[in-house]
């Protein structure tokens, strides 16, 4: 939609960056030999994975298997040891020039966030501000929008997750799942090319998950490119084009999920599915 | 025994439609307790109320007099001054400590470090001395430059920025990590990060100690009297080492001082109430 607007001078670097895949589309994502350690711990160990335009990629795998920091890493709220990420052309947080990346200054990697949107586990709504509020906040600032096209916008979004009536309430009188759907109407405020989930219904009671799914699953069916870290296998068999599983720090397999989920080709995706169905 | 008790109130039980009654269980302890804490205090106040030495009419008759008017006022605009400039100052080494550039993190230590290890008085007594170090500054004399109620402010500034510093510091680490990840995930500048989302939270956890340094800084600025600052306590030393009438007029500066904490408590009610709002305590 913006592509055309994009400075000129990044397209070099855009091609070069931007992974394409079999049918030659450039990849929204495109996550390249990606390590991360904390301390002595190394929680990814060489992490190549692309995600389509329009796609669904559900991410799941035990707990410690460095999923979450895999996601985070994409939106740069974690830093990389070696590897690099594009999103949509070009590199989150770093700019190359020969063959090295230099890492932003935080102005530009903050412009970069406000294409990628983020949802968490515990939602993280900013508890003393209304829940209009919480969604007009980053629309009004960090892209400097119109006050009033914004809250315009943000009842739309609020309209679209059903939780019209509750912009002046506050988050604590929201149920988790309420909660939720706040969360992601205040992501999609910025209009992102790319949405991560962050276990979105971990935190929830488990009837509270449904109706965030299906805010989910409704984003899907409108062509959201998304990348979904969640435990809900049922929501990944609907949902996802493409399943990811990993393990220790790396991608064991990923493709269809009815491959990956019915017929996984490794034993250890066999032995965590036997355990979370 | 208790089985058979038991059998026949519940075949006794159908019968009544009326429910039964409970009756507490008697407290005669707490009755007693309560009569002689209320005794003792009667008679501490009694004593009080007629010991003629306390001179209740002295009292009354300074109490509103324009020279323990004046030093009330000088208390109180010290009290405001000295607050504002310690939470101004206090706030930036708040966040100097927390920053990750570890020169300021440093000077932030060393600051708090060395004003809370300095007693208060010393401290006035070295800045009301400081023309021993330096005759002249910017080629003003320093006596001139310092004056009594200037070296007030300056020392109890300096002294009430190292304690705002940990009070923001600590109002700062009670918000959320989750919550600057958000507004980082969203693009916010680190400048509205702080202004818009960490802020308006750690003030939850600033005000209570925040009122509290207010109170005891509006009693503790009675120790700038030592350098002849002309506060509430000092003016009321002016009448009695005039007229010897000491405990009257030590009452009239403790009532003062009483009825202006009472204020500045209400006012913290409202101030905590404002910053709990969409907590859910307040729901």
């Amino acid at each position: 939609m913006n592509a055309p607007d994009e400075a000129t001078g990044e397209t070099a670097v855009s091609a070069a960056a931007a992974g394409t895949n079999q049918t030659g589309a450039p990849a929204m994502v495109d996550i390249k030999s990606v390590r991360k350690s904390f301390g002595p711990l190394e929680v990814l160990k060489g992490i190549d994975l692309q995600v389509r335009a329009g796609e669904v990629t559900v991410v799941i795998g035990p707990s410690g298997s460095g999923k979450s920091t895999l996601l985070r890493t994409i939106n740069h709220l974690e830093k990389v040891d070696q590897g690099r990420i594009s999103v949509d052309g070009s590199f989150v947080g770093y700019r190359r020039s020969g063959d090295k990346l230099y890492e932003l200054p935080e102005r530009e990697i903050l412009g970069q966030r406000t294409r990628i949107g983020f949802v968490f586990q515990n939602f993280n709504l900013f508890p003393h501000l209304t829940v209009l509020e919480n969604i007009v906040e980053a629309p009004v600032h960090a892209l400097k929008r119109p006050r009033e096209d914004a809250v315009a916008a943000a009842r739309r979004l609020l309209d679209r997750v059903g939780l019209a009536d509750k912009a002046d309430a506050y988050p604590k009188q929201l149920s988790g799942g309420q909660q939720q759907r706040v969360a992601i109407a205040r992501a999609l405020a910025l209009e992102p090319k790319l949405l991560l989930f962050d276990e979105p219904t971990s935190a929830l009671d488990p009837e509270l998950v449904g109706e965030v799914l299906d805010v989910i699953k409704d984003l899907a069916h409108r062509g959201t490119t998304m990348i979904v870290v969640t435990h809900e296998i049922g929501f990944a068999r609907e949902v996802a084009d493409t399943v990811v599983f990993m393990d220790d720090g790396r991608i064991v397999e990923q493709g269809a999920p009815g491959d990956v989920l019915e017929r996984p080709a490794h034993e250890r995706t066999r032995a965590f599915l036997a355990k979370v169905l | 025994m208790s089985s058979d008790t038991l059998t026949k109130a519940a075949a006794a039980a159908p019968q009544e439609a009326a429910p039964l009654r409970i009756v507490p269980q008697r407290r005669l302890g707490l009755w007693a307790t309560a009569v002689a804490v209320l005794v003792l205090l009667g008679l501490a106040l009694n004593s009080l109320a007629h010991n003629d030495a306390f001179q209740w009419g002295v009292v009354g008759d300074y109490f509103t007099s324009a020279s323990v008017l004046r030093g009330l006022w000088l208390t109180l605009w010290l009290t405001a001054v000295v607050m504002a400039l310690g939470f101004a100052l206090g706030t930036p080494l708040a966040a100097f400590r927390l920053s990750t550039n570890p020169v300021l993190r440093a000077v932030s230590w060393g600051y708090v470090w060395l004003f809370r290890s300095m007693p208060i008085l010393v401290q006035l007594l070295f800045w009301f001395n400081i023309g021993a170090l330096y005759p002249q500054i910017l080629g003003v004399k320093t006596v001139n430059l310092l004056g009594p109620v200037t070296v007030a402010v300056l020392g109890l500034t300096l002294h009430e920025a190292a304690y705002a510093a940990e009070v923001v510091r600590g109002g700062i680490l009670s918000v959320d990590r989750g919550q600057i990840e958000a507004a980082q995930a969203l693009g916010l500048s680190r400048w509205r990060r702080w202004r818009r989302i960490v802020l308006p939270q750690a003030m939850r956890s600033i005000v209570p100690p925040a009122g509290n340094m207010l109170i005891g800084t509006l009693k503790g600025t009675s120790i700038v009297s030592v350098i002849a600052v002309q506060d509430l306590l000092y003016s009321v030393q002016l009448v009695y080492h005039r007229t010897y009438q000491v405990m009257p007029l030590l009452m009239v500066a403790t009532l003062w001082y009483v009825v202006v904490t009472s204020v500045l408590s209400v006012g913290q009610y409202y101030v905590e109430k404002h910053y709990a709002r969409g907590s859910e305590r307040t729901r």
